[in-house]
Formats: C-alpha cells, structure tokens, sequence
C-alpha cells in the first residue's frame, strides 16, 4: 500500500512534552504514509490527544521534530503554519462545536472561512455532509446545544470532513455512538481513505473500530510507541502490553492505580 | 528582606502582565490589518455593545443628571450662586459622568459577557477549532470586538450626554423652578466643544480598554468552570482600575495647565 520510497505524510522524531513536572511525550516517534489509516491505542491519560495537538501545532512540543509532507513545521513563522493547516482536518475529542452558529454553519465553516465559497453552495455541501453521518437537513438549522452528545460527535465529524482534507485527525471518532452508529462512522472514515485518498491517524479506545479503520496499530504508553504494526498482527503481537490493552485485563504489565472503594477515606473519623 | 521579596515578587508580576497585555494587543492590531475581515462579526458585537446597552446606560444618566442638578442647587444655593446649575450640569456630564459611569457599566455587561464567551471557548476547545479551520481566533474573536468597543462607545457616551443634561432639565424646571428657555440657554452658553470632545475621546479608550480586558482574560483563561468563572473577574475588576487610571491620565492632556 505504501513503499518506504516516499516521503511520509507525518512523520514525528523524539516527540517530548512535559506538563509542569508531568511527562507525557517522552520521546515518541511515529510514521504515516500518504493513504494510509494508522490507528492510535493506549490507555486514559497516555497523551494521545497530546500527541494530535503537537502535530496540529495547538500545543508546542518541548523536544523533537514533526514533518508534515517533509517540511518541518515546529519551527515555522504562524503564517506559513496557517498554510501547513489547510491540508488538515480534525475531530476534537470533546467536539469542540461553535455554540454560538447553527450546525449547518458549524459544518461549512472551513468552506465558508477559509476557501471563500459562498454561503448557498457551502449550505448544500454541509446538509450533503450531514447526510453522511446520518444526520437529515433539519439538524442544519438548530444549534449544538439542542444536540445529544453522539449527534455532536457526528456534526464534529462531518465538520472534519467537510473540506475534504489531505490529512484527517480523528480523536475518538465512535466515543459516545451506539454500535450501529458507530459502523456507520467507520465505514465512512475508511470512504475518506478509499474515495478521497486522505490520510488519517485516528485515536480509539474501540478495538472493533480500529480492526475495521486502520492497515495499522500503534500502541502508546509511557510517552512512547511501543508496537506498531498491521492491523492483522494485532493479536499475535507477543507484546504483554499490548495483549492487555486488547483484552482489556486489569492485571498485567500496565498497572493502573485505584485504590479499593470500601477504603476509608482519608482523616475520616468513624 | 521577606517584605523586600515579596513587593519584589508583585512587581515582578504586574510587568509580566502588562507585557502579555501588549504582547496580545499588538497581535490582535497586527491581524487586524490584514484581511479577512468579518463585517458580520463587527455588526454583531456593535449591536451587542452600542444598542443592547442603550437602557442601562440611559438610566444611569438620567438619574445623574437629576441628582446633579438636585445636589448643585442645595450647595450652590449657600452663596447665591444657583444660577449655575445648568453649567454644572452639563459640564460634569459630558466631561466625566457620561463617560465614566458609562464605561463603568458597560464594563459589567460587555467585559464580563466577553471574558465568559471567549474563555468557553478556549475550554471547550472552539478556539482551537478555529485554528485548525484556517481561521485566525485574533481576527475573527478578537478585532470585531476592539474595534466594537472603540466604534461605539462613543456614540453610548453621546446618547448618555443627553440623556444626562435632559434628567437635570427636568430637575431645574420642574422642582427648582427655573424658566424652560433661561436654563437651556444657560447650558449651552458656556458649554465649549472641547467639553463633548474629550468626553467622547475618553469613551472610545474606555470601549477600547473593556472589550480589549474581556478578550485578553478570556483568551487566556484556565481550565474548566472555575477558569472561566476567575477570567470574567479579572476581565471586570481590571478594566475599571485602568478606566480610573486613564480617566485622570486622559483629564490631565486635556484640561491641565
Ligand atoms: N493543557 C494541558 N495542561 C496540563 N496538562 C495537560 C494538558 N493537556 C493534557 N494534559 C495532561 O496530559 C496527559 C495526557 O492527556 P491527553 O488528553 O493526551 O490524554 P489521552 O491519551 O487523550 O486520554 P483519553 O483517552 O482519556 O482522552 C493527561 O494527564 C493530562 O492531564
Ligand atoms: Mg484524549
């Protein structure tokens, strides 16, 4: 699907980000070739979104070198950035919807701002998007806060795809739908790879939608990739942590810190 | 030495403030003369600022203008000067009442409502979105705002100009008796241009102050509620100190010898 030959749509090298004293990039390195659905996993809190943010320049990496198309962009005057970013779209993982616009606007904005299409035109491409994610034209006239939270996710979704971009980021993309839904938005996340030659990287917590979008898997933990591979190795990885992590056990190499619930709080008197 | 340390440490922080509020004000001045512009955006806040704050401005200038005109005549009366009422009026009005009571309320409703809506969006994430949308949050959030501020408040302190002098006419003829004619006459005799101007400079600096704090705070809010809660605080308390500080510092250019 992809020869080395090319140059990588992204490409990360020794991605580092601390929050005050807390690490959470710690070195991190990952590839995606043009075409391809590579599908980030990992646990709660391991910097996955971190991680897309870095690439979409909203936070600064301390260390490291991200490559968009060869060119380096962490280093880059915010105008030239402005002109990387119009190759991208993305689905923030809490939606991130404009509450003040109604949905349809919300959906064509990037169409409306950024490539100056008139607002008719961009109205017909956002009730056709919204069609998409099985949402009908009478959700275009009313505004987020009238939606449920999966309706949301999907307007979120339809507004990443809108402008049909080169390069799609999709942070939990089926988070929040039913399974039916949730098909429904993987079958269209791989038509963007199939139909309009995007190149996605997406973020799930749901293996059946990572098996179904990616040619490949990578695990992140510690601030790293610990595994990458194709999608159909994922179960004979002979990686511990990655066998946790798909079978969801809560014993294993990763340990996860809870304390017991019965546990008397701490400075409670009883 | 504590003591030394920690005024040390106040000033320390006031420059760094007042270096990211240049910083922010430069950024937004340098976007904004650059296109896009957005003509909807600026008609939208101008609305928002000129006209939404029409009734709230205009009750507090009418009162003014009565208590003004009420508390001129009583003390003036001590040495027979009540004549002057209408003079006083009218110059403390345009010169510093309409003005600054204005921007005073102005600063609770449009600083605040600003701070709130900017600062949800930076943690709900729209201004990223934003960015990723090929649209600069500076331009699109920021300029319609400032430039709001700076367009209308002027014409708020006006209609407040009138409203002002209006409340103390009803006063001075109705309950202290004066003649309809003799008192508008006497308010416009020694009412100078420089009167309504400087008033009216103020009002554009004071526009420019509380949209100019709504956005910065905003902008720069912490996370969650709590954030946005701390940033329209700070959005409201200090664009008053600095309507206060410039307000004298305005008077002095225009009036001081
Ligand atoms: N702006 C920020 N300021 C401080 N800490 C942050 C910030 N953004 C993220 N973090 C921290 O970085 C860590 C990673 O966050 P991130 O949102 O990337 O997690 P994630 O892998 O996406 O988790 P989830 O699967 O739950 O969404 C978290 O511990 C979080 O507290
Ligand atoms: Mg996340």
């Amino acid at each position: 699907m992809s020869t080395n030959l090319q140059t990588p749509k992204i490409k990360v090298r020794g991605l580092k980000k601390a929050f005050g004293n807390k690490v959470v990039l710690d070195g991190l390195d990952i590839d995606v070739m043009p075409g391809e659905s590579v599908v980030i996993i990992g646990g709660s809190g391991t910097g996955k979104s971190v991680l897309l943010k870095c690439i979409l320049g909203i936070i600064h990496p301390d260390a490291g070198s991200i490559e968009i198309d060869g060119e380096e962009v962490t280093r880059m005057s915010s105008r030239e950035r402005e002109r990387v970013m119009r190759k991208f779209g993305m689905l923030f993982q809490g939606g991130a919807l404009f509450d003040s616009l109604r949905v349809w606007e919300n959906v064509s904005f990037g169409l409306v701002q950024a490539q100056g299409m008139d607002r008719v035109q961009a109205k017909d491409i956002a009730i056709r998007k919204l069609a998409a994610v099985g949402l009908g034209p009478e959700v275009g006239e009313l505004l987020p806060a009238e939606l449920s939270g999966g309706m949301q996710k999907r307007v979120a979704l339809a507004r990443a795809i809108a402008t049909e971009p080169d390069i799609i980021l999709f942070d939990e993309p089926t988070t929040g739908l039913d399974p039916i839904m949730s098909d429904v938005i993987n079958d269209l996340i791989v038509d963007c790879v199939k139909q309009l030659g995007a190149t996605t990287l997406s973020i799930t917590h749901d293996l059946a939608s990572a098996r179904k979008i990616a040619h490949r898997i990578a695990m992140i933990y510690n601030g790293k990739i610990i595994w990458s591979g194709p999608v159909s190795k994922i179960d004979y990885t002979g990686n511990a942590y990655v066998d946790q992590f798909i079978h969801g056990r809560a014993e294993g190499p990763i340990k996860v810190e809870v304390g017991a619930i019965s546990d008397p709080l701490p400075g409670s008197r009883r | 030495m504590n003591f030394v340390a920690a005024i040390g440490r106040l000033l320390i922080s006031f420059f760094q403030a007042v270096g990211r509020i240049a910083m922010f004000t430069g950024l937004a001045l340098f976007h904004s003369l650059r296109p896009p512009f957005y003509p909807r955006l600026i008609l939208r806040q101008m609305i928002d600022i000129g006209y939404y704050s029409l009734p709230v401005v205009g009750l507090t200038a009418i009162f003014t203008g009565m208590v003004l005109a009420l508390q001129s005549y009583s003390g003036f009366a001590r040495f027979s000067a009540e004549s002057a009422v209408a003079t006083v009026v009218v110059i403390s009005i345009t010169r510093e009442l309409g003005p600054v009571l204005a921007a005073l309320m102005v600063a609770g409703r449009i600083g605040a409502s600003m701070a709130a809506e900017i600062g949800t969006m930076r943690v709900t994430e729209q201004i990223d979105a934003l960015t990723t949308l090929s649209t600069n949050p500076y331009k699109y959030l920021v300029m319609p705002r400032l430039l709001a501020g700076l367009a209308m408040m002027p014409v708020l302190v006006l209609v407040a100009d009138i409203i002002g002098v209006f409340g103390g006419y009803i006063i001075g003829v109705n309950k202290l008796g004066f003649n309809p004619a003799a008192y508008l006459k006497s308010t416009f005799e020694y009412l100078e241009f420089k009167d309504v101007f400087s008033g009216l400079v103020k009002a554009s600096v004071f526009g420019f102050i509380i949209t100019l704090m709504g956005c910065y705070h905003g902008y720069h809010s912490q996370r969650g509620a709590q954030g946005v809660g701390t940033a329209t605080i700070n959005a409201v308390v200090s664009a008053l100190i600095l309507i206060l500080v410039f307000n004298y510092m305005i008077t002095e250019l225009f009036f001081a010898r």
